[in-house]
């Protein structure tokens, strides 16, 4: 009784030539977009090396299965199809009705059963070794605290707190012990680890031992709120004496502001800015040139402005603004708790938990309008005017 | 009594079937006002299609809205807070008002034509079942207009939905709105239960049950044991934000994770809640259309047992990346790898089905065929992250998304597309134009693969899902360009979907009761069937009837037996459907007044339900 009319076979070759033609450039095109800063296919640790390996062999599992089941079904169409055009007629012999085989349904339930068995026991094995509490005596302990939409990082052995970007030894075994301020997060380096939920009121392990040097992103990967897409973090992996260094760096005051408090002692406004200067000028590192950078966009009006009032203003509107409130900054009176550690902030690479470079025009739009870099960010507008911002910025940016 | 049951006086009085003229049984016929009284499972059954289309259609914009704005980096098309209700919405109204509907719009009109019954066993519960859905679903898209959708994802993850980190009445319109939605299922797979169970015609035992009955049975009694476990969270969740109590909130004692728990008991059963009545109308379609018997008839069946069965004991699988510790992680892993058995065991006996058999590509079996080849990359996408190890890095970002899109779009979708073209002539009268049907299915083919398989790749480089942007740099930018140009022209056959729909409804050519040659009883009726469906109910000796030596000839409308009785149109369904929804807007305002005024109306129309009678 069906009379549709049937796709004459160019036209037919033509759409099958046209979906295979679509299908490869699809892997065609996944595969080059790259480079692929953030990608779990590119392990640098321990824990994503293994991650990564099960991973491999389970894809060649599955590639194999796809190729025969999707090829039985091509071969299935093509070579039973009813190629005639035009109604059905009834004349053509019936296909034989074949109600079932029980030998057939045991192995194709055996098949996919033995298929599994070699996925499972690399499984299985897998998550005993990286599941499980590390048992490394030696191993780095840091506490991660996921805050929205920001990363809260304390070293327990060094008495060391910091945000959002977080040095770790290379060849060391790190654990890291997760909780929430807030709500779920999910801390996820994917070149150096799987994810482990950050979760209110429950406490969760993660260990691994990085094997290269480098800096490695990654971000909030359980849905966190407004700006959960805008909560990243930077894993720094240093070799053993870069990060003796670091650590040494962070647990003092920032060295412009350990500069100025030694010329308080002195008592001589000269001998302090010099100081400061020598300081800024033993960086030499990118903060260095940025700090020149930033005395430059500040304008000509601020070119007299030397760092020792740049510290001095800076820490007065900390003061006035309400910052204290919120931050942290070692060897000044700010011992707030809410808001990031900002005692070394101007050696980070980024502010804002990943967002923006750490430049004088970011840390600006930053302290301008929060909200506006990051919805529903904690931290107010502070209403301040164009010189405040811009003091405020070269103070924050003077802390390395 | 039941309605199978019912006397043989003619019956001219019921307002929802008109009996004369030409279309004397079309099921149809009749003003809007027949409509909102009917329970007749039929029209219940066009209605909960026409609306949870509806649904997927808005489902659908969501998506484009969302894919427009992940086209490029740091893009500004949404805002944060737009991006998250909408993604929130999406889910929320793909899985419980467009994908599950669509299913109950199949079960309704199908379900009594296969067994040879003439209503289901409860048909005013049925039409209430329907209201309830439409207005639940009305009721959480009202939130676009009252302050904001909800926005905490589908899953609404505990603390997150708690006043202190969700203000405003959004999360209370998803709370109130799912529980709505809670009764419509429930009410509707305990009639579907006893539908199938107790109405089935002469004959027809289990084993000669048609599969897609199976498999509604299967997904219905899925439904009523899975949802208790969201309604226990929900009215936990409901407490938390109305009444100030702590189940989830850990300053209190609470724990964040017992919603977790509580959420994927139901949400993992939800998904074979989503794909059985997939694979129920496969399982019609491939044999129709090779001219054969389902291969391994009872391996389907059973497999479709098996698979709910283990549904109940894989929640954890979720929850991966919780730590819940390596004994947890390796059972919920291995019950979830167990699952694959089972549903390769149907795959591969569709394909043997074909085997040998005479295929007829009409756009039924070309989605059919379309929904095996897509369903086989979601299963084995589904395979690598039952591993919990390769799961830690799988895990909420994009390739989990392309996984369930390649299941409940590559699988679900594309097999109720297979249904509607399958089922289209007997609701109808009328075919679709297969000329149509096949420019869609191509389009949306291609727009399928381009908007989901580059996905894997993004998940696997390191892009998590939810995220309203993205930064340059990260290798993201061409991927995500290539979905976004393969959603807009998924969405493009939709508009040639719904064009072949409108216009083959009223200019089809004229189907007659059997246009596919298809075994199963429904198509030994008139299309459209009479509104009675049997004039005399058939009695069944083997599971193709109409295969069978002479079965063509099975015809219950040449008996000349007088036209059976129908139930009477009613309105006390819609009315409690309507008091439920209104005492819900009164807890979602937190308005006592309301919720009595609610629970009053409740009162007066199940008074009013239990003391009409079912015939006038």
């Amino acid at each position: 009784m069906n009379d549709a009319t049937y796709v004459p076979g160019a036209a037919r070759r033509r759409r099958v030539g046209a979906v295979a033609l679509a299908l490869s450039a699809l892997v065609l095109v996944s595969a080059c977009g790259g480079p692929f800063p953030q990608s779990a296919m590119d392990p640098a640790s321990d824990m994503a090396t293994r991650l990564q390996d099960l991973f491999a062999g389970i894809l060649w599992w599955a590639i194999g299965v796809f190729v025969i089941v999707e090829g039985a079904l091509l071969v299935g169409i093509f070579k039973y199809r009813d190629r005639r055009v035009g109604p059905a007629d009834g004349e053509r012999a019936e296909p034989r009705h074949m109600h079932g085989n029980t030998l057939l349904e045991l192995a194709w339930t055996l098949a996919p059963a033995l298929v599994l068995v070699f996925i499972a026991v690399p499984t299985m094995t897998t998550i005993w070794d990286v599941d499980r509490l590390t048992t490394d005596p030696d191993a780095l302990t840091i506490e991660v605290i996921g805050h929205q939409w920001w990363w809260e990082f304390r070293y327990p052995d060094y008495d060391l707190i910091t945000a959002n970007e977080a040095y770790i030894p290379e060849g060391r075994t790190v654990e890291f012990l997760l909780t929430s301020a807030d709500v779920i997060h999910s801390f996820w380096v994917p070149r150096l680890a799987g994810k482990r939920d950050v979760m209110p009121g429950h406490e969760t392990h993660l260990w691994f031992t990085a094997d290269s040097v480098g800096r490695f992103t990654g971000q909030c990967a359980e849905f966190c709120g407004l700006s959960h897409a805008l909560m990243k973090l930077e894993v720094v992996v240093a070799t053993p004496e870069d990060f003796a260094a670091w650590v040494e760096a962070q647990t003092q005051p920032s060295p412009v502001l350990q500069a100025a408090a030694e010329a308080d002692t002195i008592e001589a406004p000269q001998t302090r800015t010099e100081l400061a200067r020598e300081v800024v000028a033993d960086q030499e590192e990118p903060g260095g040139a940025a700090e020149a950078e930033a005395e430059e966009a500040a304008g000509p009006a601020a070119q007299d402005t030397d760092l020792a009032t740049i510290i001095e203003e800076g820490q007065q509107l900390l003061m006035t603004k309400g910052c204290i409130a919120c931050h942290r900054i070692q060897g000044t009176p700010a011992a707030g708790v809410l808001g990031p550690d900002l005692s070394h902030v101007g050696s980070r690479r980024t502010i804002a938990a990943g967002i923006l470079e750490n430049t004088t025009e970011n840390m600006i739009r930053w302290l301008r309008d929060p909200g506006e870099v990051k919805p529903g960010a904690l931290m107010p507008a502070l209403q301040l005017s164009e010189e405040e911002l811009r003091t405020l910025a070269a103070y924050l940016r003077s802390l390395e | 009594m039941t309605s199978a049951t019912m006397s043989q006086t003619h019956d001219a009085a019921g307002a929802g079937a008109a009996h004369d003229g030409h279309d004397d049984h079309a099921y149809w016929s009749g003003g809007p006002m027949s409509w909102i009284t009917t329970v007749d499972h039929k029209r219940i059954g066009v209605m909960y299609f026409v609306s949870a289309f509806v649904f997927f259609l808005v489902g659908g914009l969501e998506a484009l809205l969302i894919r427009a704005q992940l086209g490029s980096p740091e893009n500004t098309v949404l805002s944060a807070d737009l991006y998250n209700q909408l993604f929130t919405m999406h889910g929320t109204t793909m899985v419980f008002l467009a994908l599950m509907p669509l299913s109950a719009a199949f079960f309704n009109f199908i379900i009594p034509l296969q067994i040879g019954a003439r209503d289901v066993a409860f048909p005013r519960l049925n039409a209430f079942s329907f209201w309830v859905f439409l207005f639940g679903g009305l009721l959480l898209n009202a939130s676009f207009l009252f302050g904001g959708a909800p926005d905490a994802g589908w899953f609404g993850y505990a603390n997150l939905t708690s006043t202190q980190y969700s203000t405003g009445m959004r999360v209370d319109f998803w709370v109130f709105g799912l529980q709505v939605l809670g009764v419509s299922s429930i009410a509707a797979s305990l009639n579907f239960i006893v539908t199938i169970i107790n109405l089935r015609a002469p004959g027809l035992k289990f084993m000669r049950l048609p599969t897609f009955t199976w498999m509604t049975l299967i997904t219905s009694f899925l439904l009523i044991l899975a949802f208790p476990a969201i309604t226990v969270g929900l009215v936990m969740l409901m407490f938390d934000r109305t009444f100030g109590t702590g189940f989830f909130n850990p300053a209190m004692g609470g724990d964040v994770l017992l919603w977790q728990h509580l959420f994927w008991i139901f949400g993992h059963p939800e998904v074979y809640i989503l794909i059985l009545p997939a694979f129920g109308i496969i399982s019609e379609v491939i044999p129709t259309f090779s001219r054969k018997t389902l291969f391994g008839y009872p391996f389907i069946i059973y497999s479709g047992i098996l698979i709910a069965f283990l549904g109940f004991g894989v929640w954890a699988h979720h929850m991966f990346a919780v730590g819940l510790g390596p004994i947890a992680n390796s059972v919920f892993s291995a019950a979830t790898m167990l699952i694959a058995i089972p549903t390769g065991v149907k795959i591969f006996n569709w394909i043997a089905t074909m085997w040998g058999g005479k295929l007829r590509l009409d756009s039924p079996l070309l989605f059919a065929v379309g929904f095996v080849a897509m369903f086989i990359i979601g299963g084995l996408s589904g395979v690598m992250h039952s591993s919990p190890p390769t799961d830690l890095q799988q895990t909420d970002t994009y390739f989990v998304v392309a996984h369930f899109h390649y299941v409940l779009f590559g699988g679900s979708m594309f097999a109720l597309f297979a249904g509607i073209y399958y089922w289209f002539p007997k609701v109808t009268g009328r075919l679709m134009s297969e000329a149509l049907a096949k420019t869609h299915f191509w389009i949306m083919f291609i727009g399928f693969n381009l908007t989901f398989f580059p996905m894997h790749w993004l998940g696997m480089h390191g892009l998590p899902r939810r995220t309203f942007t993205y930064q340059a740099g990260l290798g993201f930018e061409a991927m995500n360009l290539m979905a976004t140009v393969g959603s807009f022209i998924l969405g493009g056959s939709m508009l040639i979907f719904v064009w072949n729909l409108l216009r083959s409804t009223r200019k089809g050519r004229v189907a007659g009761p059997n246009p596919w040659a298809a075994p199963t009883l429904e198509w030994s009726l008139p299309s459209p069937p009479p509104h009675y469906n049997y004039r005399t109910i058939p009695t069944i000796e083997h599971r193709d009837p109409l295969w069978r030596e002479g079965g063509e000839a099975l015809d219950p409308e040449a008996t000349g037996a007088p036209e059976p009785v129908m139930p009477s149109p009613s309105l006390w369904p819609i009315g409690l459907a309507a008091a439920i929804v209104i005492g819900a807007v009164g807890g979602l305002t937190q308005s006592l007044p309301v919720v009595l005024a609610g629970g009053a109306l409740i009162f007066v129309c199940v008074f009013g339900w239990a003391f009409q009678p079912l015939e006038r």
